[in-house]
């Protein structure tokens, strides 16, 4: 079957089973591959993109599901947000592996979009959905400090 | 204390032979002598900067623009060896860091040598050889600068790739200089400087160059190469180790859209499709018969209480003895100290699951692979494809993590992705593995138990010590040592006058291989776990107790460390109710860390609010790094502490994926604070030693709020293999 997805502002037709995990059109049909396979339900967060501005975990949402909504992903967020993160990523050496940091950027966007100045509670509840073998969270939870610091708005 | 560092080799005027060459406008410093073509190809692959051919050499070369590109040998998989091998160039080359680039070498023996990582080596076994070819490249420009200027060598100064002449206020870069440079004679033994004359390295300006890409989601992985034409492919392996394909049907499977096809290979069934959800439904739609005749079909209780028999002597098994002193047969007399300890197989749950991209074109073999190991994967796919080592043509791509499995020594996952590639009439396949067949996959850091008996003499420190070591062997030959480094040498042992240790190495069936601080995951926690239920025994504080050992061993550095933790961390000052401090200090792969954790009871829950970290690795050349590398490892070390299991239920692997296999998460890091000895001595690496500490950390915290003993690990759950019947 056909579906009209919106994809970072544009409009792709993807025939395939509805059923098929937005992560896998993302990657396969689209070649989107920022968006990263870790686990296949929902427990890692390295598929995490945005739907409707919400962070979601691409390889649970099904391609039926997400025709029609906004789709971002890793390749094309912007904004003060989205820069403010990836400066401070790269400031504090936030990647090690790398591999799960495209859903940690994405969680770490939609956070401060919807919370400009989250306390370290804020952090915890937001982020704890995405896995870092590395473990580089304390880099992160600091990554996150920094970027609302930035964007003018830190309270820690 | 200072040791001056021994060369590994000495630079001949044959492996010279490469510097001074100039073509296209760069300048090249290397080693060997190889065909130009064979360099330029190897960068190229690599994705280096277009260039006429032959205008690469191995390691270095100088752009007209004045970039330096330097070509890193080894891989990168998280651990910053990039940042950290292109700052020993930089550094005696007196390079611009911020105008220097770092590539991935492919596989390529003849310059690189052997490119596999083990044992935290690849900072110590470059130390060398890398200062000394930046330190040439340095000479080269310095030589032509002086020529042109008619001055003397030693009136030259180099800094940020600019060579200067003070007296006379002229300079020139390195870019200026590259064609006459290119005319000079290599050093055959140049100069190196000395640790205080180091300005980049051990400086916060070594920080590693891949976090854009990596924040960016433009870092290409295996997962995510696509080739023109390229398939996908999934493989069914058998649910028990060790169990054989006894018949398959898949017409199901061939009626999946996209599958375009199905056949056995050694390792199990592979499902062949045009993208990776095809290739996954038509796995599921395998109907599968299994011969599990000579499978392990045991559940994970029934081995440990067999190592528990192993160890106790209740079943026989050859022992090898890796440490004896005194006359064993003669026990010392005194109070006894006694305990056992228990640990799961553990997987390595890279983020990035396993994946391997190869295309077979007759006797040629192109792979893509984040390889951990890349020579011992380029034999291994050359032995596959029944052709030679220089038929494989081997892109090294970052791997989202290995912790070990991206090195297992058979190269599993990348000869099963060649045999795949065989059937594919020379299209490219991508292999994937799906998060499942990782964690039942095998290739686990072992079980292990140890049973630990040691007789105090009348002040209270050991005067005997019995250890035996049940845990299966990692490679196919040796006296598993890997299993008993940590145990093996230990200063715990300078007041005894009998030590008696043994190693016993079980055979089944479940593959094991070497996980990040590989046998230093378990004998730490022994180790130090048991000190400081000795130092309760003698009525000492357990720093107190370590320092007399260490003292007694000559531990020097030990002392060192220990000294640095307890002022660091507040060793003897008051902490809240309810919270206790727990300390381990370990050598691993020479370089030796202290860990402090502060640690409360919720429940049955430790929770672990900081960690203090001395790290003595010789001399510093990352420090942002190294700590990166030091609260890297206190995440890993914990997820296993706190809840890595790998259990067997009737031989089937139970713990699949990250709801059964936990890791710690964003809520339970501890803030990690990293100081680093000062030292002159050669470095050592960091990508592995600052794991084994943490959980014996933890262990002394609960030991001193509560009293009680940790006799296995992990704390929680009650899946872990060896927690079931205790």
């Amino acid at each position: 079957m056909i579906y009209t997805l919106h994809v970072n502002g544009e409009w792709h037709r993807v025939d395939d089973d509805g059923q098929t995990p937005l992560l896998w059109v993302l990657r396969d049909a689209l070649r989107l591959t920022g968006t990263k396979y870790g686990c296949g339900k929902a427990q890692c967060g390295a598929c995490t993109v945005h739907l409707d501005g919400r962070p979601v975990r691409s390889c649970s949402v099904a391609l039926a599901d997400a025709a029609g909504a906004q789709i971002g992903t890793i390749e094309a967020v912007g904004g003060a947000e989205a820069d403010a993160v990836t400066e401070a990523w790269v400031a504090r050496g936030v990647p090690q592996c790398g591999f799960c940091q495209s859903g940690q950027v994405m969680s770490a966007v939609a956070l401060l979009r919807s919370n400009p100045a989250p306390t370290d509670q804020d952090i915890d509840l937001a982020m704890s959905g995405n896995l870092c073998r590395c473990a580089t969270y304390p880099r992160i939870r600091a990554g996150i400090h920094d970027a609302a610091a930035a964007l003018g708005a830190s309270r820690s | 204390m200072t040791t001056p560092p021994k060369p590994r080799f000495k630079l001949t005027r044959r492996k010279m032979i490469l510097g001074g060459t100039l073509a296209g406008g760069a300048l090249v410093v290397g080693y060997t002598a190889t065909h130009p073509m064979q360099v330029a190809g190897a960068v190229l692959t690599a994705g280096g900067p277009a260039a006429e051919p032959g205008s690469f050499g191995p390691y270095i070369s100088v752009a007209p623009d004045g970039w330096v590109l330097i070509v890193n040998p080894q891989q990168e998989m998280g651990q910053g060896i990039h940042a950290a091998l292109a700052a020993m160039i930089a550094e005696e080359m007196d390079a611009d860091w911020d105008r220097v680039r770092v590539v991935q070498a492919p596989v390529n023996f003849a310059h690189y040598g052997p490119q596999i990582a083990g044992g935290s080596n690849n900072v110590a076994s470059h130390w060398d050889r890398l200062r000394q070819t930046g330190a040439a490249a340095r000479s080269m420009f310095v030589d032509a600068a002086a020529l042109r200027w008619q001055v003397l060598r030693r009136q030259l100064t180099v800094q940020d790739s600019v060579v200067a002449h003070p007296a006379s206020g002229r300079s020139a870069s390195f870019a200026e200089l590259i064609a006459d440079a290119a005319q000079q004679t290599p050093p055959q033994q140049p100069m190196l400087k000395q640790p205080g004359e180091y300005r980049l390295i051990g400086t916060d300006r070594v920080r590693r160059k891949d976090c854009r890409p990596k924040s960016t989601g433009r870092q290409i992985y295996t997962q995510d190469v696509h080739l023109s034409d390229m398939l996908v492919a999934v493989v069914a392996h058998p649910p028990r180790f060790g169990g054989q394909l006894a018949g398959f049907d898949d017409s199901d499977a061939r009626k999946v859209a996209g599958v375009v096809d199905v056949f056995a290979i050694e390792t199990g069934v592979a499902v062949v499709a045009l993208n990776t959800f095809a290739a996954m439904q038509g796995r599921d739609a395998l109907r599968l018969r299994w011969d599990d005749s000579a499978a392990e079909t045991r559940s994970s209780p029934e081995l440990a209480s067999w190592y528990r028999d192993i160890a106790a002597g209740r079943v026989e098994e050859d022992a090898h003895s890796f440490e004896e002193r005194g006359a064993i047969d003669q026990p010392q007399r005194g109070e006894v100290f006694e305990t056992t300890f228990d640990f799961p197989w553990l997987a390595h749950a890279p983020m990035e699951p396993l994946d391997c991209v190869a295309q077979v074109d007759g006797w040629n073999v192109n792979i893509w692979s984040g390889s951990h190991n890349a020579s011992v994967d380029q034999i291994h796919a050359a032995l596959t494809a029944r052709t030679i080592p220089g038929r494989i043509n081997l892109t090294v791509l970052t791997a989202g993590g290995s912790f070990g499995r991206r090195g297992v020594a058979m190269s599993d996952y990348v000869v099963e992705c060649v045999r795949i590639a065989q059937r594919t009439g020379g299209r490219p396949v991508k292999l994937i593995w799906t998060r499942e067949d990782e964690m039942a996959g095998g290739y686990y850091r072992p079980m292990a138990h140890h049973r630990v008996k040691v007789v105090l003499g009348s002040d209270g420190y050991p005067a005997d010590w019995r250890h035996h070591i049940v845990s299966q062997g990692l490679l196919p030959f040796g006296s598993n040592a890997q299993n008993s480094e940590g145990v093996a040498g230990s200063p715990y042992f300078a007041t005894a006058a009998t030590v008696d240790c043994r190693i016993t190495s079980p055979s089944l069936p479940v593959p094991v291989s070497f996980w990040r601080s590989v046998g230093h995951s378990h004998t730490a926690m022994v180790m130090e776990h048991v000190i400081d239920q000795l130092a309760r025994r003698a009525g000492r504080d357990p720093a107190e107790y370590r320092r007399v050992l260490y003292r007694a061993a000559a531990a020097e550095r030990r002392v060192a460390v220990l000294d640095e933790l307890c002022r660091r961390a507040g060793w003897n000052t008051p902490l809240e109710q309810g919270w206790a401090r727990g300390m381990a200090v370990h050598e691993c792969f020479g370089t030796i860390v202290g860990q402090v954790a502060e640690v409360r009871l919720d429940e049955d829950r430790p929770v672990v609010r900081r960690v203090v970290a001395v790290v003595d690795c010789g001399i510093a050349i990352s420090p942002d790094q190294i700590a990166a590398q030091v609260e890297g490892s206190i995440g890993f070390g914990l997820s296993a502490a706190l809840y890595g299991a790998v259990t067997l239920r009737d031989g089937i692997v139970q713990e699949t994926n990250f709801d059964t296999y936990p890791l710690v998460r964003m809520n339970e890091m501890p803030a990690v604070e990293t100081y680093i000895m000062p030292s002159t001595r050669p470095p050592t690496g960091m990508g592995e030693p600052a794991v084994p500490p943490i959980a014996p950390a933890v262990a002394n915290a609960l030991l001193a709020l509560t009293g009680e003993p940790t006799r296995s690990l992990p704390f929680l759950t009650g899946r872990g293999a060896t927690n079931a019947d205790v």
